[in-house]
């Protein structure tokens, strides 16, 4: 394997789904080693994009590299071994609801290794430790608020010791005190195991804090590129509507759809 | 652990549950299978011109109690009639040889069976022995036939034409 | 109108050929989810021994009906001693199975459904994928050999309720002679009527758990969709148990 600095690479990328173009185009490079940041307003495919990377989609047109092996020509098994080096942590968590916290962390150990229980225990302990819920053990994915269950998942995630770590919008629906949690160990995890992490998100402060890298996506392309510091001092138009927050510019407010009077004066049935 | 430990043993409970009722099934509601407490039995044979719809399985009873029940039906091709083997308990070793064997029928629609009707002889039915006096099983139609033959014979000469080809079968 | 109808035939033509497209993926994952023994047993527990109470319950008030009308009906040409073969050879061969398997999907089915539903919507099946762990070998054979193991033996708990149930009407209540009740039964039902009854339970325990995994690991992720792919459960179950007893009762004869 060459030791390329990219570990993640898309070319030429297109997906449709369900008849409606999503990617035209779509090139990107992840570096290894740092937090990349993938935004975009609502709709831009982001959620897609990551369902693309790991596999759980096929795409279109275009090549998709991941650690040197094109996603394309992997078997179901090869992926599977693949996905193997990969972790990721989904909008809401996804802990399996049936079985304990400690269970959820331990179900890739079980899955995956013959490892001794004492082991087992010792790395499941280790790991709650590092996202500071040891003590939640013994509880219920249902017992748990949404910042903890996804601090469980985080847990969870990094487990079987990935080389990627993927966030699926880790701070939709937080409170302060949880994303600021969630934030530090994204950081933390990504410096103290030497990863590279994957985060989708829209929440532009949030990510200009913890961010080498920012990618912009907005209408299946990549729009702007660089640093947290770069975006923000941005001349261009779509970068400053999605940084700043504004409601009117190059993304419009309207959903495309026909002529607004046209529509109000068509008669039923006909619009 | 305990909650599956709990979950285990409610599962070997219910399958446990499950095979006792199959297994019930199989030796209790049928007459083949398995039965359990197998008393020492004897066989007897007899050949009947028609068994009707009897069946392996069925009882053979004497008096009214049933002493045994029918183990193979076959067929002998040379004189064209029905072998049944019985097999009877052997406690019931003291059947007179010339005993008579006959198909009765349960109820009205019920399934045929074996009774026996001693005979006089000082001797008794051994292993592997036959019954030489039999008695087919009665056959509806052949009853209804005969019937109706007696019913045109006794009514005269209107019934007669009326049905003239059931007499000149009898 | 006969394209509406032509279509409605070549939707289903489509959704046939993707269940038993799911019931080959099922099957090719067996060996690799027999190992894990445990978790069938935990499947086996949901399936059956959670359906235990209410089979049974079933089964003993459908053999007191099948006594009480049966009695009636060989009342009337005198033969009431042949009520235990009226009422074994219903229930072992027809009832047994059948009313079986509808309670079954009913009960352990829409459990399946809406639990496969529930983890597709909430991602937890997407998350199993992401780690490495094949949804398909770790959740759904499970269940479905869960449902296929205990059917069979439901089907022969109620069965067997069912008689005594006939029993309890008919020889406690209605003075059939107890003997007579028994010896006629014995003496009529065959090893091959419940060869037929084992056999349908079989064949109805794979369909009754093929279309409820089938239907909950392709719910559509919302709360609707979970409640649609249930109801289709029952539905398409209920449907499928009573052609393909139509067909084996067909074939056995």
């Amino acid at each position: 394997m060459n030791q390329t600095s990219s570990i993640i690479e898309i070319r030429n990328l297109r997906y449709a789904a369900h008849g409606h173009p999503i990617f035209e185009d779509l090139s990107i490079d992840f570096p290894s080693g740092r937090v990349s940041a993938v935004m975009g307003p609502s709709g831009t495919g982001k959620t897609t994009l990551l369902r693309l990377i790991t596999g759980q989609a096929r795409a279109d047109a275009g090549t998709i590299r991941v650690a040197g092996s094109s996603l394309a020509e992997l078997s179901r098994d090869e992926l599977y071994v693949l996905r193997g080096r990969m972790g990721m942590l989904f909008q809401n968590g996804a802990l399996l609801t049936d079985i304990s916290v400690f269970e959820n962390v331990a179900f890739p150990l079980r899955e995956h290794t013959k490892l001794p229980e004492r082991l087992i225990r010792q790395i499941v302990l280790t790991k709650l430790q590092a996202v500071g819920l040891r003590g939640a053990a013994e509880l219920m994915p249902a017992e748990l608020s949404g910042g903890m269950g996804r601090r469980v998942a985080l847990a969870r995630a990094i487990v079987m010791d990935p080389e990627i770590l993927i966030y699926d919008e880790p701070f939709a629906g937080l409170d302060p005190i949880s994303m600021g949690v969630i934030l530090r160990l994204i950081r933390r995890l990504n410096d103290a195991l030497g990863l590279t992490s994957i985060v989708v998100s829209h929440d532009v402060h949030e990510i200009s804090s913890v961010a080498d890298v920012v990618y912009l996506l907005s209408g299946g392309k990549v729009v702007a590129q660089g640093s947290p510091q770069e975006l923000h001092s941005s001349k261009s138009e779509i970068v400053k509507q999605f940084v700043g927050g504004l409601a009117d510019g190059p993304v419009p407010f309207h959903y495309p759809a026909p002529d607004y009077f046209g529509a109000l004066l068509a008669r039923d049935g006909d619009s | 652990m305990r909650k599956s430990r709990a979950m285990n043993l409610g599962t070997g409970l219910f399958v446990l549950l499950g095979f006792a009722a199959l297994f019930f099934l199989t030796t209790q509601t049928t007459s083949s299978g398995i039965s359990f407490h197998r008393e020492p039995r004897y066989r007897v044979i007899a050949k009947f011109d028609n068994i009707g719809d009897l069946k392996v399985g069925a009882p053979v009873s004497m008096a009214g109690v049933q002493i045994g029940r029918v183990a193979a039906i076959g067929f002998d091709s040379r004189d064209y009639k029905a072998v049944v083997t019985m097999r009877l308990d052997a406690k019931y070793n003291q059947i007179p040889t010339d005993s008579d064997a006959s198909i009765y029928t349960q109820g009205l629609l019920g399934g045929k069976f074996i009774g026996l009707t001693p005979g006089g002889a000082e001797t008794y039915l051994k292993n592997n022995d036959q019954i030489d006096f039999t008695q087919s099983a009665f056959v509806l139609e052949n009853l209804i036939g005969q019937f109706l033959a007696n019913f045109s014979k006794n009514s005269g000469g209107g019934a007669k034409s009326a049905a003239p080809g059931t007499e000149k079968q009898q | 109108m006969f394209a509406d109808l032509w279509m409605g035939l070549v939707e289903s033509l489509v959704r046939l050929g993707d269940i038993v497209r799911f019931l080959l993926r099922l099957i090719a994952q067996v060996p690799r989810a027999l190992p894990r023994f445990q978790l069938i047993i935990d499947q086996v527990y949901n399936a059956g021994a959670l359906s235990l109470v209410i089979i049974m319950l079933s089964g003993l008030f459908v053999g007191m009906v099948l006594g009480l009308q049966g009695f009636q009906l060989l009342q009337r040409f005198g033969s009431e001693e042949a009520l235990g073969t009226a009422a074994a050879i219903g229930l072992v061969k027809e009832l047994g199975p059948v009313v079986t398997a509808l309670l079954f999907a009913g009960r352990a089915g829409t459990a399946l459904a809406s639990e496969l539903g529930l983890m597709r919507a909430t991602d937890q099946l997407a998350a199993m994928e992401m780690m490495a762990v094949d949804p398909i070998r770790r959740v759904v054979v499970p269940r479905f050999l869960g449902g296929v193991i205990a059917m069979p033996l439901l089907a022969a708990i109620f069965s067997l309720i069912g008689i005594y149930g006939a029993q309890l009407v008919g020889v406690q209540m209605m003075h059939v002679d107890s003997g007579s009740f028994w010896s006629q039964m014995r003496a009529s039902v065959d090893l091959a009527d419940i060869n037929e009854g084992i056999v349908k339970s079989c064949v109805f325990g794979v369909a009754c758990s093929l279309i409820a995994v089938y239907e909950g690991y392709y719910a559509t992720p919302t709360a609707e969709g979970v409640g649609a792919a249930t109801t289709r459960t029952v539905v398409t179950s209920a449907v499928v148990v009573l052609f393909l007893d139509y067909l084996l009762t067909a074939f056995f004869l």
